[in-house]
């Protein structure tokens, strides 16, 4: 077993395109760190330079106690599950998953053993003549699964593992993955662009966008207390709603909205409210409420999504490109807002609705920087 | 060029799965005449057309040396002789010929898959200076007709000695262009996740190479042993140039025209001896043709 840390890592690709800039990040010793972010934001870069795929341009990867950075991939004792699964189709399920064995001179009757111990654990010993062509994707995925397994490496490396499976079977995936890890009890960093993912797997989730590292930290710490803007749009679904306000003298003003804050320091502020800190209250709520205008309702079962749009100003405000696309949408001088219910509420399209803010699952960010104000 | 990449003529014929609405009239399935595609009544004589000289071969084997000079030529002769095919074998040098083409034949196509194999792994995957450019300049050598490089290379052969031997023929066609170009764009195709798996589970280059690209570029590797055995085993220039009285070092082509004199020619022979030669690429045609079918290199990847 051994921990992984990523030491002011930069990856720059020819052409001045940087993928990962000075990435610094510690996996602990058989922690489960879910790398997670849009697509293009350099999470796959990032594990591709720990398997050695990768060159590293700038700053240190180590594996244990030794710094990997010129080793060759077959030294650093890991293993990777590609996205599409790699497996080598002219081979035998048996034969792909005994490859890295037998490339590493292990004697026959080991490879045998292991190959045998590793099938039986991931259900494949039915399997073991096949080859991967007549197999469906998930036994493929396990397959892929077992191959890195198989060598009983340092260091688990998955990236995607299971955004090619259908969403039935990536549910089931993802918590026999759950389950693997915790009876191995490897370290293991798995790369993802789908939050819910994220969120369910990793005892840590590190949250990247442009190649830089936005947030560490366990899953709902970071969804509770998003360290910025990108964070609080990126992590959860539907996303935090973003809304313009301005605080003056401990109170922020948002549309027709008043909500105290003794603290928060006087200008344009955004704040932030999750989906299921609005919920719908009668006339006779005392504590601040928005008027909500109620346009698409989403019954999902085991809740109710509902789109509208509150009062809101439109405030100038400078951010980065991409934060403003998060931002709630504004109409006018109406802004956009989802709200979470239960299921039996179902407000009709078209109606008013008055919903009351949780307070204490506000959050606040300075519109200058897109951080959060006093984060946690 | 442009007769080559212009659409081929494809006679007005509506598509049956056009809807109705997109000619503005409504299409009622046309009424059969035939119980053949129209096109057979083009594609058939064609293909009568193409098979002639090879049946007029056939046939020619199988005659006397009179009949075939008789006009109009005979195309049923009355009997059949096959002791053609055995007065070739008894009364020419038809089996030294035969190996000395299996030979360089054989020789040529091994070599050409080995090295060929190599430079183009190089030049798909490894990445080194000058790469682009060596690979440009490769190609460029496609563009150069053979009578230009015909004596530079005959000189070259002379000088190493090997004029009047087998290894005159086998010598300059130990690797081929052709063959590095076809191989490098189909190794390119391969999914280079691949190899990356086999690179973290351990294997070197060359393991790689030998243990998971030749595998699957079987296809292309079939491919290109059946051109280069058919080129070889055809070539009749190159040895008329560089074999020059050695009668021993002959090859199947080189035997078939001494058949052919400048006064007097025996088609019969001629005709026996060609059909005799064209077996092995028949044969190996035969066998390779099961690899003529998209590779199975995407098996393994996704769902």
């Amino acid at each position: 077993m051994a921990r992984v840390v990523f030491d002011g890592v930069t990856k720059v690709y020819p052409g001045a395109v940087i993928a990962v800039e000075d990435l610094t990040l510690e996996v602990a010793d058989a922690e489960f760190l879910i790398l997670v972010g849009p697509s293009g934001c350099g999470k796959s870069t990032a594990l591709r330079m720990v398997a050695g795929l990768e060159r590293i341009s700038e700053g240190t990867i180590t594996i244990g106690d030794r710094v990997v950075n010129d080793v060759p991939p077959k030294d650093r004792d890991i293993a990777m599950v590609f996205q599409n699964y790699a497996l080598y189709p002219h081979m035998t399920v048996e034969r792909n998953l005994g490859f890295g064995l037998r490339r590493r001179r292990t004697p026959r009757d080991d490879v045998r053993q292991r190959v045998d111990e590793v099938s039986r654990m991931l259900g494949l010993d039915e399997l073991l003549r096949r080859r991967p062509g007549q197999l469906s994707g998930g036994q493929r995925q396990r397959v892929a699964m077992g191959r890195a397994l198989v060598r009983e490496p340092e260091v688990f490396l998955l990236d995607e593992p299971l955004s090619n499976l259908d969403a039935k079977l990536r549910v089931q995936m993802r918590s026999e993955l759950k389950r693997l890890h915790d009876r191995i009890g490897v370290t293991t960093i798995y790369v993802t662009h789908d939050q819910v993912e994220a969120i369910t797997l990793g005892e840590r989730i590190a949250v990247l966008s442009e190649g830089v590292l936005q947030q560490v930290g366990p899953p709902q710490d970071v969804y509770d207390h998003p360290a910025n803007v990108f964070v609080a749009g990126f992590i959860g679904s539907p996303p935090m709603n973003l809304l313009r306000g301005r605080a003056t003298g401990g109170r922020i003003t948002v549309g027709e909205v008043e909500l105290v804050d003794p603290q928060v320091p006087e200008g344009e502020v955004l704040v932030g409210i999750r989906p299921e800190g609005l919920r719908p209250v009668g006339e006779d709520h005392a504590g601040p409420v928005f008027e909500v205008c109620v346009d698409v309702v989403e019954p999902l079962g085991d809740e109710v999504l509902v789109h509208g749009s509150i009062e809101g100003p439109v405030a100038d405000v400078r951010s980065r490109a991409e934060d403003e696309a998060l931002l709630a949408d504004d109409e006018g001088d109406r802004a956009r807002v989802t709200l979470r219910l239960p299921p039996e509420e179902r407000p009709k399209p078209g109606s008013r609705l008055r919903a009351a803010i949780a307070q204490h699952t506000v959050r606040l960010f300075d519109p200058a920087t897109g951080l959060a104000i006093r984060p946690r | 060029m442009s007769a080559v990449t212009e659409a081929p003529v494809v006679l007005a014929r509506p598509d049956p799965r056009s809807l109705p609405g997109e000619t503005g009239m409504v299409e009622r399935p046309r009424r059969r005449f035939m119980p053949f595609d129209p096109w057979h009544l083009f594609l058939a004589p064609l293909a009568v057309v193409m098979l002639l000289p090879l049946m007029w071969m056939v046939v020619t084997s199988l005659e006397t040396q009179a009949q075939t000079f008789h006009f109009p030529p005979i195309l049923w002769p009355g009997t059949l002789r096959f002791e053609n095919f055995a007065n070739v074998i008894r009364e020419s040098e038809f089996g030294t010929w035969f190996w000395n083409t299996t030979v360089v034949t054989v020789t040529i196509v091994l070599s050409n898959l080995v090295l060929c194999t190599l430079a183009a792994y190089a030049f798909a995957r490894i990445r080194f200076l000058g790469r682009g450019v060596i690979y440009f300049v490769l190609l460029a050598t496609l563009m150069v007709p053979l009578q230009v490089v015909l004596i530079p290379t005959f000189l070259i052969v002379k000088d190493l000695g090997l004029l009047d031997r087998l290894g005159a023929l086998i010598v300059p066609h130990l690797a081929s262009v052709f063959g590095i170009f076809m191989l490098t764009q189909f190794f390119r195709t391969l999914p280079i996740e691949l190899e990356e798996a086999a690179r973290i589970d351990g294997a070197s280059r060359l393991s790689i190479l030998v243990r998971i690209v030749v595998p699957l570029s079987l296809p292309a590797l079939a491919t290109l042993a059946v051109i280069q055995f058919m080129w070889t085993w055809n070539e009749f220039l190159w040895p008329l140039v560089t074999i020059l009285t050695n009668q021993s070092a002959f090859t199947l082509q080189l035997g078939l025209a001494t058949f052919q004199g400048a006064h007097q020619s025996q088609w019969h022979f001629v005709a026996a001896a060609n059909i005799m030669s064209m077996v092995p690429i028949l044969v190996l045609f035969l066998l390779a043709q099961r690899y003529f079918v998209r590779g199975i290199a995407t098996q393994g990847l996704k769902g």
